[in-house]
């Protein structure tokens, strides 16, 4: 015979306490999510100085703009698209040609034509060739959908890469493009790395606030409707090709503006920064941080630069596997976010 | 073999001629020429795989026409496109319940009553006539209450149901139901035939297809029976049921 005191416990409902705790922690994901990512991103600020934090700040400002833009199409509408990174390739390279103030007067280099053009000058061509592009390409993919999209969108990158690897007369290929200029406008040069900052999260606020308004749009709406079934939305009247196309252009244009920023950033762009790898981890960081959700994008973003970058200072991790342990880590939190939390850290539309 | 509409200077609303729609070597609709009558309620019956779902689709565009002409209004059609549907003056509901799952109940009704041109969709916000459209129309199929839930969320009356509310969201002249009775309660069924009434008594054109004969026998002004994809009888319901190639082909077994 147990004793009175444990025979009093019911040992059905301690049982269940495990799954209970655990199906009132999930509505609060999200919060955790927020202020854990705060909470390291303010602690890697104060152990590592103001230089890593700014200049993490600006790696985030790129990925977020990236990841809000592509949450737009694989998100709202539904459309799983594995090519965004040629968009943002593209917007770098058009400010790279556009804005470099390189000369390439050595016998045996190779020349493009340079153009010199200002940074705020050239940003808008940067976003409008990534849309004219993405306008090609998206008329061509209307027809697909699901996982057919994927496959085209990966056919898209491989492409986007091999053009910018070959078009050597444009592009100087593997040689990549040097001299890209800081932001100026009118006297003011954004040179410090402080002041670019400040410029990044400026365009990153404008790209929020303009996804946000599409999405809280009637528009938006619409295309929440083409995800869950294309084929209902359009028997009401509206024409699912023209809204796929519409706000894969616009999302198109923000990788492109992203593009641009990034070139003129790190001053040197080549090929080897546009690989399908880098789409992949961006489609990582939308469904991480939360399908149809730009606040989730953001943290998405958040998190995985500073996993990207903190694991540099892992002191049992040897620098020369940093690269591969991020792949490792990323993957990992993949896999066990789908299995516990399918619609991300702050989503709430489930693939 | 069919049987005359009662009245043959009736307007007509809607009319196939020889239409046809194939899958593989199924004739889903085999030369079908059939017409309704504008206003009051036709209802289409049939065995399985007649061809009720499958006229119901490619009068939506949902599917393509193989042959035949679509007149709808008087105009004709070879083509008929699903976007166009609402443009014909139709709007329609699905045998499959085919709400947009992962949305809310507001935003399911939110989404079919919006301006259906880009520009001005991008900078439209909420406007209040279409908020008291919705509000309305989700008063009126008893789910007011459930606006916030997800539709996926709702139990398979309630969906049937949110279906119903969102074709008629539209305000168009032919409302195409697919088995909107099919696995209703008796509370919600009262409530979907006090709809279907009601758009009767505003003059609209109703095309049901239902398997319920009871409803058969009660509600609908007209009747449709189609075979293999072809037209079996038509006309006034109690003649129809009383014919004798609808009894020995369909309802005698």
């Amino acid at each position: 015979m147990p004793p009175a005191f444990l025979a009093a416990i019911d040992h059905k409902r301690l049982g269940q306490l495990p799954r209970q705790m655990w199906n009132s922690s999930q509505g609060n994901v999200e919060v955790w999510a927020n202020v854990v990512i705060i909470a390291w991103a303010a602690a890697f600020m104060l152990w590592q100085g103001e230089g890593f934090a700014i200049s993490v700040g600006t790696i985030f400002a790129i990925w977020a703009i990236l990841a809000v833009s592509l949450n737009l199409v694989v998100g709202f509408t539904g459309l799983l698209s594995i090519g965004h990174v040629g968009f943002f390739g593209t917007g770098a390279y058009v400010m790279a040609v556009l804005s470099s103030t390189a000369t390439y007067d050595q016998p045996h280099s190779v020349g493009i034509p340079t153009f010199g053009l200002p940074f705020f000058a050239a940003l808008p061509v940067s976003a409008l060739l990534a849309g004219l592009v993405a306008l090609m390409v998206g008329i061509a993919f209307n027809r697909f959908r699901d996982d057919i999209y994927v496959l085209v969108s990966f056919g898209f990158t491989i492409i986007a890469f091999n053009v910018f690897l070959n078009w050597s007369s444009l592009t100087r290929g593997p040689f990549g493009i040097h001299e890209i200029p800081r932001p100026e406008i009118g006297g003011m040069v954004f040179d410090g790395e402080l002041e670019f900052l400040l410029l990044a999260l400026a365009f990153l606020a404008l790209i929020v606030l303009v996804s946000w308004l599409l999405v809280s749009s009637s528009f938006g709406r619409v295309l929440t409707a083409i995800r869950e079934d294309e084929r209902a939305i359009e028997v009401f009247g509206y024409r699912a090709t023209h809204y796929k196309l519409a706000v894969w252009v616009i999302s198109a244009m923000m990788a492109g503006l992203a593009g641009g920023l990034f070139a003129s950033w790190t001053s040197f762009i080549d090929p080897n920064s546009f690989i399908l790898l880098e789409s992949v981890l961006l489609v990582c960081i939308v469904i991480l941080g939360g399908l149809a959700s730009i606040r989730g994008s953001l943290l998405g973003a958040m998190a995985f630069v500073l996993l990207a970058e903190g694991m540099r200072f892992l002191p049992f991790l040897p620098n020369e596997y940093v690269g591969q342990a991020r792949q490792v880590v990323l993957g990992l939190l993949l896999v066990l976010l789908m299995l516990f939390r399918p619609q991300g850290l702050a989503g709430r539309y489930k693939l | 073999m069919t049987t005359a509409p009662s009245d043959p200077i009736e307007p007509i609303a809607l009319e196939t001629q020889e239409i046809s729609k194939h899958f593989g070597a199924v004739r889903a609709l085999d030369q079908l020429s059939v017409a309704i009558p504008k206003k009051g309620m036709t209802s289409i019956v049939g065995p399985n795989g007649s061809g009720k779902s499958t006229l119901i689709n490619v009068l939506s565009g949902v599917l393509p026409l193989d042959g035949g002409i679509v007149i709808i209004d008087g105009l004709g059609l070879r083509v008929v496109k699903a976007h166009q549907t609402p443009s014909h003056g139709m709007t329609r509901s699905f045998q499959e319940v085919r709400l947009f799952d992962q949305i809310s109940v507001w935003d399911n009704i939110m989404a079919v009553l919006t301006d259906r041109r880009l520009n001005p969709a991008m900078l439209e916000r909420s406007r209040p006539r279409y908020k008291e459209k919705a509000k309305s129309i989700l008063e009126r199929v008893g789910m007011w209450e459930k606006r916030d839930s997800l539709a996926m969320d709702l139990s398979y009356g309630q969906r049937k149901l949110l279906e119903i509310g969102r074709a008629i969201a539209l305000d168009v002249n032919i409302y195409l139901f697919d088995e909107p009775f099919a696995g209703l309660f008796p509370q919600m069924l009262e409530r979907a035939k006090a709809i279907m009434n009601d758009l009767r008594d505003r003059g609209r054109t109703i095309i049901l297809i239902s398997h319920n004969m009871d409803i058969v026998r009660e509600l609908p002004d007209h009747l449709v029976v189609l075979d293999s994809g072809a037209l079996l009888a038509e006309g006034n319901v109690e003649e129809v049921l009383n014919s004798p190639e609808v009894i020995d082909a369909y309802l005698g077994t």
